[in-house]
């Protein structure tokens, strides 16, 4: 985690000592360098995929060792959503309300296969892929995904914060809903929630 | 050890139940152990009210209140009633058969069993099954504007009625603030023929952490 990034040999990215004193560097660099290390994360866990986001926080896993110190459970203070596990439509304007709160700069974590598609709930309650609800940044497969599969995201996560650039104003834009209230149009979310597996051989009509 | 082997012999409450009721017992039988009883729906109040209060019979716990829909023009759905007697360590099923689709009224048991209220709001949810004399009959896992049916009926796809992008906008629409309470006109209007103990939770807000 040191400041210095050996795999880069351009100055820029890296923290010249021209002096013990003062430093030059990128302020991209510095700036996704702090960002990428001090992400906090609010847990919104609805099922087996929060227990294991919990066994990740906890002694063994630690996500703190990633800069993820504080859990924050307030939108208002936190970074990276993660979304643990499935989402019904009863819960879909809470967690667009959530994400709304969060202020920039701010990333989503779709943790487990039903957040990412729904997983095995292809039914009329549940949402397929939280994708048509709020914008994701890194999808983390598994059912429920181990630990270390979402240790894997977040490092996933920060490498993509390390790729931005501050001075690019369109990362930061606000995805605004549409007129019908709608982020997505409706035809995209349903090529989005196309059945898939065994659910192709289930019809629409009874 | 010997294995426990059902029973085969029906519940003594049935036969307490043809006694007193006669022909208000269409049928009973036993299932796996388990003593089932079929009930018209005219005299299911009297029946279910004379099981919990009789001495002798003390089914004074509503384990369960459902309904199954058997896709079946003879019998469309039915309301199941699984009772227990706490004191005497015994069970009964009580079923009501609803034979026409189209008429799906039953009457509530929420003044005998409280924890009726949210069961039947639950068999009201799903299968649309409408519960006469219960004080809040309202949508409780699907939110109140859900439009699209009732989910557990046979005929209900298992997907929904509507494309995943209509039921997208209808879900985002829906106020996720908008908790039962006063602030609701229907209520607030109806506030006060409500039972005292009805009053008494609504005007507590009942908001969870919203409060």
């Amino acid at each position: 985690m040191g400041l210095s990034d050996p795999g880069r040999v351009d100055a820029g990215a890296t923290m010249s000592v021209a002096s013990p004193n003062w430093i030059t560097t990128r302020m991209d660099f510095l700036t996704n360098w702090a960002r990428a290390n001090s992400l906090w994360p609010m847990p919104f866990g609805t099922a087996c995929c929060a227990i294991e986001y919990m066994a990740t926080a906890a002694s063994r896993f630690d996500i703190a060792r990633f800069g993820m110190e504080r859990q924050s459970f307030s939108p208002r203070q936190a970074d990276v959503l993660i979304c643990a596990g499935r989402l019904p439509f009863k819960l879909a304007p809470v967690i667009r309300r959530i994400w709304d709160q969060m202020p920039q700069p701010k990333w989503a974590i779709s943790m487990g296969a039903c957040a990412s598609s729904g997983g095995i709930f292809d039914n009329y309650s549940m949402v397929q892929g939280i994708d048509t609800i709020i914008p994701v940044d890194v999808y983390v497969p598994g059912c429920p995904p181990r630990p270390e599969g979402l240790l894997y995201g977040i490092l996933l996560l920060q490498k993509k914060i390390k790729g931005e650039s501050v001075f690019d104003p369109t990362l930061r834009d606000e995805q605004l809903v549409g007129p019908d209230g709608l982020f997505l149009p409706p035809d995209r979310i349903d090529e989005l929630s196309e059945p898939f597996g065994n659910s192709v051989s289930q019809t629409r009509s009874a | 050890m010997t294995a426990v082997i059902p029973s085969a012999t029906a519940s003594p409450s049935v036969a307490a139940l043809r006694a007193q009721f006669g022909t208000a017992i269409e049928g009973a039988e036993v299932s796996c152990g388990d003593s089932i009883v079929y009930v018209t729906r005219e005299r299911a109040h009297d029946i279910l009210a004379w099981l919990k209060d009789t001495p002798g019979q003390q089914f004074n716990y509503l384990t369960d209140l459902t309904a199954v829909d058997y896709r079946d023009p003879e019998r469309p759905l039915e309301v199941v009633y699984q009772l227990r007697s706490l004191s005497r360590k015994a069970d009964l099923r009580v079923k009501i058969a609803l034979r026409d689709e189209s008429d799906l009224e039953v009457p509530t048991v929420w003044d005998l069993w409280k924890g009726a209220d949210w069961l039947e709001r639950e068999v009201y949810d799903m299968f649309g099954v409408r519960f006469t004399g219960h004080p809040d009959l309202r949508r409780i896992l699907m939110w109140e504007t859900y439009a699209e049916g009732y989910p557990l009926r046979k005929d209900f796809p298992l997907r929904g009625h509507f494309s995943r992008g209509e039921q997208t906008r209808q879900a985002l629409a829906a106020n996720p603030e908008a908790h039962y309470s006063l602030e609701e006109l229907s209520i607030a209007e109806v506030f006060g023929e409500l039972p005292a103990d009805m009053q008494e939770r609504l005007a507590r807000g009942e908001r969870g952490f919203l409060k």
